[in-house]
């Protein structure tokens, strides 16, 4: 009889597909994720020895495995929750949008990315910044459209607030986790009030100052929030405020001082 | 970051940095690994403790291993050294306990139509994965490694630590005595 050979080689099978991850998870190596609640509903987190790796809305277990080993490779297993020293920090993170200190694993993202992602890490809940402020704060000035595909790209959305990152016109731009219109609902939940920012910049209006201290702001840094109606300067650009003698916050630096 | 290519240039990547590469290890050579650990032991449960069992074991003596025996590693063969090893104590172990060790999902998959399918399925080929299961040891893991993970002799020669010409016969006589099997049955 001939074909045997064949037939044995017919009995060649593919691994299950959870026995990699068994493997990796045996020798330490796979990294593991979490179901957390989030303002924006469930989501799984996953994490690394070096931090959390990957934010995304939970959804099929399967799907989020084999899309996380196509992106990193490396294998995801489900754990119970985050390690102690993250999981009080992130779920602050997820339910509150307190997003400061949260280590997060750059494995995987470009020099520029990590920047970029270290820079959105620094705005305080229910504030905002243009993209181009971003890309002038890491030393890239006018790569405000790379800024953008590099937030929308973020691996970690509401841990890293990409959401706080928006278009000079006041227009929320694209998120990354979700509908666009996710970034409208968790900047509000910050305690943003879109209202009264909307019609700021609907008329133009990019910047305030204090006709007290002479120094003008992003509308939601916490000190114009805190300047008297009556006080209250509006500029269109840092040049306008500069001539008007103003000079710009150094805490939301509106521009190089 | 990750070495691109195949398992060529994995033992210099192994060596530069063991945790990095491990997982590009365990890719390239599960699928073969399973199957094999899967014929030779005729059920899932045992094969994938065996494979699970075999990667640990490569990963803890690639960290007790100087880097420049990692770079020269033949991947393959030594993975298969140490996977054959479990597989035959294993073996042992379950039929010193006169366990039955087939399951149904180590049966013959459906079988390709044609006359050599037709004449092996006549034979009741639905069980070859059982009758590769009562040829003797060395002739088996000859045969499995040879015709089901698709190693070459010098390969197989090294993973059982038997000489070339031994493998090679093993799997000439392993494949005569499969065929008798098979013709008995359809007698
Ligand atoms: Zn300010």
């Amino acid at each position: 009889m001939t074909g045997l050979p064949e037939h044995l080689a017919d009995l060649r099978a593919a691994a299950p597909p959870h026995l990699l991850p068994g493997v990796l998870h045996r020798v330490g190596l796979a990294d593991h994720y979490a179901i957390r609640p989030s303002i924006l509903g469930p989501v799984f987190v996953a994490f690394t020895r070096r931090g959390v790796s990957r934010v995304d809305l939970a959804g099929d277990p399967a799907g989020f495995e084999a899309a996380y080993l196509a992106r990193f490779g490396r294998a995801v297993v489900p754990a119970d929750a985050p390690p102690p020293r993250l999981a009080a920090t992130v779920d602050r993170a997820l339910g509150a949008g307190r997003t400061r200190g949260i280590p997060v694993d750059p494995a995987g993202l470009s020099e520029f990315q990590a920047a970029v992602l270290r820079s959105a890490a620094g705005i305080p809940p229910g504030e905002i910044r243009p993209y181009a402020w971003v890309a002038r704060e890491i030393g890239r000035p006018g790569s405000g459209r790379a800024v953008g595909n590099a937030l929308a790209a973020n691996p970690v959305p509401l841990v890293v607030p990409c959401h706080r990152v928006v278009r000079a016109d006041g227009r929320f731009g694209r998120y990354s986790l979700g509908a666009d219109e996710s970034k409208r609902v968790l900047l509000a939940a910050e305690g943003l009030e879109i209202e009264a920012l909307e019609a700021l910049t609907s008329r133009g209006v990019r910047y305030l100052g204090s006709a007290t201290t002479r120094i003008y702001c992003h509308p939601t840094c916490r000190h114009a929030r805190r300047i008297t109606a009556s006080r209250r300067a509006e500029f269109r650009s840092p040049g306008e405020a500069a001539r008007a003698g103003f000079r710009p916050c150094r805490d939301c630096r509106p521009a190089t001082a | 970051m990750r070495p691109r290519g195949g398992i060529e240039a994995l033992p210099a990547a192994l060596a530069a940095d063991r945790d990095a590469a491990f997982p590009l290890l365990v890719r390239a050579l599960i699928d073969g690994v399973y199957s094999g650990a899967l014929r030779l032991l005729g059920n899932s449960a045992d094969a994938e403790e065996v494979t699970q069992e075999a990667f640990l074991r490569a990963y803890r003596a690639l960290g007790r291993y100087p880097a420049a025996r990692v770079g020269e590693l033949r991947l393959r063969e030594w993975v298969w050294t140490i996977a054959a090893n479990l597989c035959r104590n294993r073996a042992r172990d379950r039929r010193r306990r006169g366990e039955e060790t087939l399951d149904p999902e180590a049966a013959l998959p459906d079988p390709a139509p044609g006359p050599e399918a037709r004449a092996l399925a006549s034979a009741g080929s639905g069980a070859l994965a059982a009758h590769l299961a009562r040829l003797p040891w060395p002739q088996r893991a000859a045969v499995v490694l040879r015709h089901v993970t698709g190693l070459p002799h010098a390969e197989i020669a090294a993973a059982l630590g038997r000489p070339v010409g031994t493998v090679k016969s093993d799997v000439h006589r392993g494949l005569q005595q499969l065929r008798r099997q098979l013709e008995e049955e359809e007698g």
